[in-house]
């Protein structure tokens, strides 16, 4: 168990070496959401309502292209070269593996809300979070859920070279989506009912709640379901899917 | 088919064979439809840590990360084996000592294959696996990879090879087996598989030129005392000489292309 710990902590290392030496990724993972935050927040900046709806939508965007995106693209480009089957065929236990791979990815998430939180607290008005348990327990839901749903997209996606076409064909227009429907009290109710049903626009009410509006885990229990019931369906797709190797290599 | 501990072996067959498939069975990387394997005491289909702690495994397409250095990637796969090799004295093994600080994306093809061999060694393991190690290598980047295997095979080490290249069967492997279709058709030392082959009768060929004449002339026989005598006895009587006179049994290449041949 000891060495399973010892071995996670070492991929986890490995892993963090690496995405700060890839700058692309760095970029994408990373730096884009806060570059929407700060356009956005240039923007809206004569509005404190809007700018209320913007830092907790850019938050949660924060934690779907820090996990969902990410590991999307890692997991098909590390198929695709052959690396997983390599990791495969060593003594490294699969569960060290995973558990570095994910926390990298928790990681990035919580320095992501960290500056999205100080941004607000800074630059947009908004105070310090009001619900800190329920920042948390949204911030770690989310977090499970859009990191097996992004290895379990990984499976459909065929190769490395349409990886980004089948990534933002799926994040984009959930972007969009609970964006528009999170910001506008006047949206169809059929783009609302497919928002409410999708990960994105429950885990940003959730977050609005704990850092803008002070209604805490209680009142954002529907919110949170969505959220877990997503979480299930894709550990079971990861998990079920699962390739170590490039299909027909 | 056994391969004995601290030999060579070779499996020698077209694309297409199940050299790899055999091979992914062993490392534990497909699951066999039928039959026994035993890797090291182990069935392979398990894929435990004990068995995958003493296997070193060359796969044919294997990727490395981009943005870790040679050095990087052993320290790191070293850490999974309980008695690793120093990491310094495999770069000087795998003749990766000038590339240890390069990010692998910048890496040659010869050195990325270098560097698939210095992490299947990393972990000092008993058996290793190379599949196709020279696919793709100029003759210098082959001549060094093997006197890897060599020096390998002095440390005491069983190696499994697969190939389809006749002379690294040859120049390397203790025992070959030839497979084709899934099935193992000669399996012996490549220098007397040619004897007894798949034929079953000794055959040799006996090459000869005679003089003032420009053709070489070969001729297979079961029995080379009686052609040498007969040949001889005519040379003298007719008054030419047997010029480049050689004596040799059929070359691997031989064995395998009759082996292996359609139909």
């Amino acid at each position: 168990m000891a060495e399973t710990l010892l071995l996670g902590w070492r991929q986890y290392r490995l892993e963090r070496k690496m995405f700060w030496r890839n700058p692309s990724a760095a970029f994408f993972n990373f730096l884009l959401p806060l570059l929407f935050l700060a356009a956005g927040g240039a923007i809206l900046s004569g509005s404190q309502h809007d700018l209320n709806r913007l830092v907790p939508s850019i938050a949660g965007m924060s934690v779907m292209s820090t996990t969902f995106t990410a590991l999307a693209y890692n997991t098909v480009f590390l198929r695709e070269r052959g690396v997983l089957k390599r990791i495969r065929g060593t003594p490294m236990p699969t569960l060290s593996y995973f558990a570095g791979v994910a926390a990298n990815a928790v990681t990035n998430t919580v320095i992501q809300i960290a500056i999205v939180i100080v941004a607000g607290r800074v630059f947009f008005g908004i105070g310090w979070p009001h619900q800190w348990l329920s920042l948390v327990v949204f911030v770690l839901a989310g977090v499970i859920s859009l990191s097996a749903l992004g290895v379990a997209f990984a499976h459909v996606i065929p190769n490395f070279e349409s990886t980004a076409a089948y990534v933002n064909a799926a994040f984009l227009p959930v972007v969009f989506v609970s964006f528009y429907v999170f910001d506008s009290s006047s949206a169809p109710g059929f783009l609302r009912t497919i928002a409410e049903a999708l990960p994105l626009k429950p885990l940003i009410a959730g977050l609005s709640g704990a850092m803008v509006t002070g209604s805490g885990l209680a009142h954002n229990l529907d919110e949170l379901a969505v959220i877990a019931l997503w979480g299930v369906f894709g550990i079971y797709l990861a998990v079920r899917g699962f390739s170590w190797e490039r299909s027909g290599a | 088919m056994t391969v004995r501990r601290g030999e060579v072996f070779g499996l020698l067959g077209p694309n297409g064979a199940g050299k790899t498939t055999t091979v992914e069975i062993l490392e534990g990387y497909r699951a066999r439809t039928d039959g026994e394997v035993s890797v090291l005491g182990h069935d392979p289909a398990r894929r435990s840590i004990e068995l995958r702690r003493q296997i070193g495994i060359v796969l044919q397409s294997g990727g490395i990360y981009s943005h870790i250095t040679p050095r990087e990637a052993l320290a790191h796969w070293a850490s999974f084996y309980p008695a690793p090799r120093d990491v310094e004295e495999v770069l000087d093994l795998a003749g990766l000592r000038e590339a240890a600080d390069v990010r692998s994306r910048k890496l040659s093809g010869g050195q990325l294959r270098r560097l698939d061999f210095a992490l299947a060694l990393v972990g000092d393991p008993e058996l290793i696996f190379l599949d196709e190690p020279t696919t793709g290598f100029d003759p210098e980047a082959r001549r060094a990879a093997w006197e890897t295997v060599r020096s390998l095979r002095e440390l005491g080490k069983t190696i499994l090879l697969t190939t389809h290249y006749l002379d690294e069967a040859q120049e390397l492997a203790d025992r070959v087996a030839i497979v084709k279709d899934g099935r193992v058709l000669a399996i012996g030392p490549p220098r007397e598989l040619g004897v007894g082959g798949a034929a079953g009768a000794e055959r040799y060929r006996v090459v000869y030129r005679r003089d003032g004449e420009g053709e070489l002339i070969e001729l297979e026989t079961g029995d080379p005392t009686a052609l040498l005598a007969e040949l001889t006895t005519r040379a003298l009587a007719e008054g030419w000489r047997l010029q480049e006179l050689s004596v040799g049994r059929p070359s691997l290449e031989d064995v395998y292309l009759e082996l292996t041949a359609d139909g």
